[in-house]
């Protein structure tokens, strides 16, 4: 069973072997494998000319993938924490996103940037965020939160045949487990835009983003030997967004719970409320959403800070119950 | 009128060289004025950033440049994507909001780009299109396409960080690109006095262990000398250079200026340099050109204007149907 990083770079391979126009860059991709070890021994394998070391320097990293994705290459980007697309955003949300748009059309920009995320590793509160909204605010980017290795597989390859720019957001606690499904052999491709119905059930509907989606899971797999079941669903990819099993499985149990880890105030399980509170969908519920996500704090550094911040498999356990039983 | 884009070498080569150097400026200068007459009658929507005065540099640049080399702009961008070739017609009507405009009315003045021309975009963000050049470049080494990547900016971009990154990039990894700053002498009203604590700006170059070069941009011989030999170092993969042109907007930052910020003297005494006067001496001096050539080539870059603006006039508005479909580039199954 490969990992979350093994399978990345399973995906990265498999395009570096179809493609002669992809590429790897970012700060110790290369000999020292990524700050994560995704890239791992691809620098041995490909050669320095297609794993490329640079320079610490974000913004000019990200403004060399978007030239040269526009002079045919098809880069695939590494920034060594989502924080530091804060130093790129320019790239990222003024060039790479509007480009195409606003250029008229002529150019467009293939260009993945991937970048591991989220809490959990006592790195504390510039090495820590997700920072999906962020991303997935901005016109022109197509924005991917795998949860498990083998959509990160599907999903990084048809990230990379895109011809447009895509976030590609990686939960770090993730990258060192195995999922519950293998990974695909081959170059199997998972389309961007397709929700995933994880699990089905009939009393509550859980949308979760990321490593929410393997907590909300375990939690289903408790309340299902409890008669309490459970549909979850893991959007992929959250811009574009594709609402319509969100909206049909409301449909059936009445209940929605949305769940990330970012925190709540303008994070992107609003936009799942709010284009199910503006659908047909929404007289089906029966009881009030409820919205579980990070506290509207910075990720503090001490383990029970860090841990009181993001919601735990015991939060969303409680208010899965509670929203059960007290609405029927 | 279909004129040859890119006749390249230098302009005081031949007969034609001197006659399209010339053009080329008239070209731009009278794009800028058609530009400000449009604005003044309110025809042109926004605001608008004039190059006149600065004309001999992306002319003088380009005529070192082939088809396939690429540019990056800036928000003052008109004259590169003239020099590089763009088609008038499809500028004005991107000016006036219409569906032939090079971006469909979609990124008026500050966003034209031309794939035919390797024109990678102006770039409404200073120093936005310094990376891009870069990585530009890194494309041509890695498919050894042979072309170099030129990005033009002005002397505020240099002290934003994306020069730095894009110009230490483009030195250790030694690529076939070319910084081209046109040094004004303002960004918007902050003088490069108050901006540098250095008197020269291509000391600059030294800080990335790359050539920095000084040249007077209102010379377009001088500059297409400093440009070409920028692109053979670049082309014989000796990596980048920093040109340093210094020349003078004649005009204010936009439409908003007031001029505050310098004096009626400094302009006027920009004005006696003006760039297309000083090579019609040269050109005529040489034996290349006549007063009367001269004379005509002004009226052919005037003609060329007018009727880009009657046929951009006359063409269809952009409408707001299928925006959201321009988004994305759609995935092919």
């Amino acid at each position: 069973m490969l990992t979350m990083a093994e399978a990345v770079r399973e995906a990265m391979s498999i395009a570096f072997e179809e493609r002669p126009e992809v590429f790897l860059l970012g700060e110790d991709v290369g000999i020292y494998g990524g700050a994560f070890g995704v890239s791992g021994d691809m620098y041995h394998k490909y050669g320095a000319d297609r794993v490329l070391d640079t320079p610490i320097a974000e913004l000019g990293i990200v403004g060399a993938a978007v030239g040269a994705a526009l002079s045919g290459m098809r880069p695939i980007v590494e920034i060594q924490f989502s924080d530091f697309t804060a130093q790129a955003m320019d790239q990222i949300a003024n060039q790479a996103a509007k480009i195409h748009f606003m250029l008229g059309g002529a150019l467009h920009v293939p260009m993945v940037l991937r970048t591991p995320q989220g809490s959990g590793t006592g790195a504390a509160a510039q090495h820590s965020q997700n920072l999906e909204p962020w991303f997935a605010s901005v016109p022109g980017l197509k924005v991917v939160v795998p949860s498990n290795p083998a959509d990160a597989k599907g999903l990084l390859l048809s990230a990379i045949d895109d011809p447009n720019p895509v976030i590609f957001l990686e939960h770090k606690l993730l990258y060192k487990i195995p999922g519950r499904d293998p990974v695909p052999e081959g170059a199997t491709r998972i389309p961007l835009g397709v929700s995933k119905v994880v699990r089905e059930g009939k009393d509550l509907t859980i949308v979760a983003t990321g490593i929410m989606v393997n907590k909300s899971y375990e939690v289903a797999e408790k309340l299902a030997a409890e008669g309490i079941t459970i549909t979850l669903i893991d959007p992929r990819t959250i811009s574009p967004l594709d609402m319509n099993p969100v909206f049909e499985s409301v449909e059936k149990t009445g209940r929605l719970m949305v769940v990330q880890e970012g925190p709540a105030q303008a994070g992107f399980i609003n936009e799942v409320i709010a284009q199910l509170a503006g659908s047909s969908s929404f007289g089906s519920l029966i009881a009030p959403i409820k919205r579980l996500a990070g506290m509207n704090i910075p990720i503090p550094y001490a383990p029970q800070l860090e841990k009181a911040a993001v919601p735990q498999i015991e939060d969303i356990e409680i208010a899965a119950r509670e929203i059960v039983k007290n609405w029927r | 009128m279909s004129v040859n884009p890119l006749l390249m070498g230098h302009p005081l080569s031949s007969p034609e060289h001197a006659r399209h150097a010339l053009l080329y400026m008239w070209r731009i200068r009278k794009f800028e004025e058609a530009v400000e007459d449009l604005f003044g009658r309110g025809m042109m929507h926004g605001t608008m950033h004039l190059s006149i005065g600065q004309e001999a540099s992306p002319t003088g640049m380009c005529m070192a440049m082939t088809l396939q080399d690429q540019i990056t702009s800036t928000h003052r961008g008109h004259g590169h994507c003239i020099a590089k070739g763009a088609d008038l017609t499809r500028m004005i009507a991107e000016l006036l909001g219409k569906k032939i405009g090079y971006c469909g009315g979609r990124g008026g003045s500050m966003h034209i780009a031309d794939v035919e021309t390797g024109n990678l975009g102006a770039n409404g963000v200073v120093g936005g299109g310094l990376p891009i050049a870069a990585g530009a470049a890194l494309a041509s080494k890695m498919m050894n396409r042979g072309t170099v990547a030129v990005s033009f900016f002005g002397d505020g971009a240099m002290n934003e960080g994306a020069f730095h990154e894009a110009a230490n990039m483009a030195a250790i990894w030694k690529l076939p690109m070319i910084l081209f700053c046109e040094n004004n002498g303002y960004g918007m009203s902050s003088s490069t006095a108050k901006a540098f604590a250095i008197d020269n700006l291509a000391d600059r170059g030294k800080g990335y262990g790359i050539p920095g070069v000084n040249v007077d941009g209102n010379d377009v011989v001088a500059v297409y000398e400093v440009a070409q030999a920028a692109v053979d170092r670049a082309k014989a993969g000796e990596g980048p250079t920093l040109i340093i042109a210094e020349t003078y907007r004649w005009k204010g930052h936009s439409r908003s200026d007031k001029n505050l910020y310098r004096t009626k003297e400094e302009i006027e005494e920009w004005r006696t340099k003006d760039p297309i006067p000083r090579f019609i001496s040269r050109a005529i001096e040489a034996g290349l050109l006549n007063q009367k050539q001269c004379d005509a080539i002004q009226n052919e870059a005037i003609e060329a204007i007018k009727a880009a603006v009657n046929e951009a006039v006359k063409a269809e508005s952009a409408e707001p149907s299928g925006l959201l479909d321009a988004v994305f580039k759609a995935v092919s199954a």
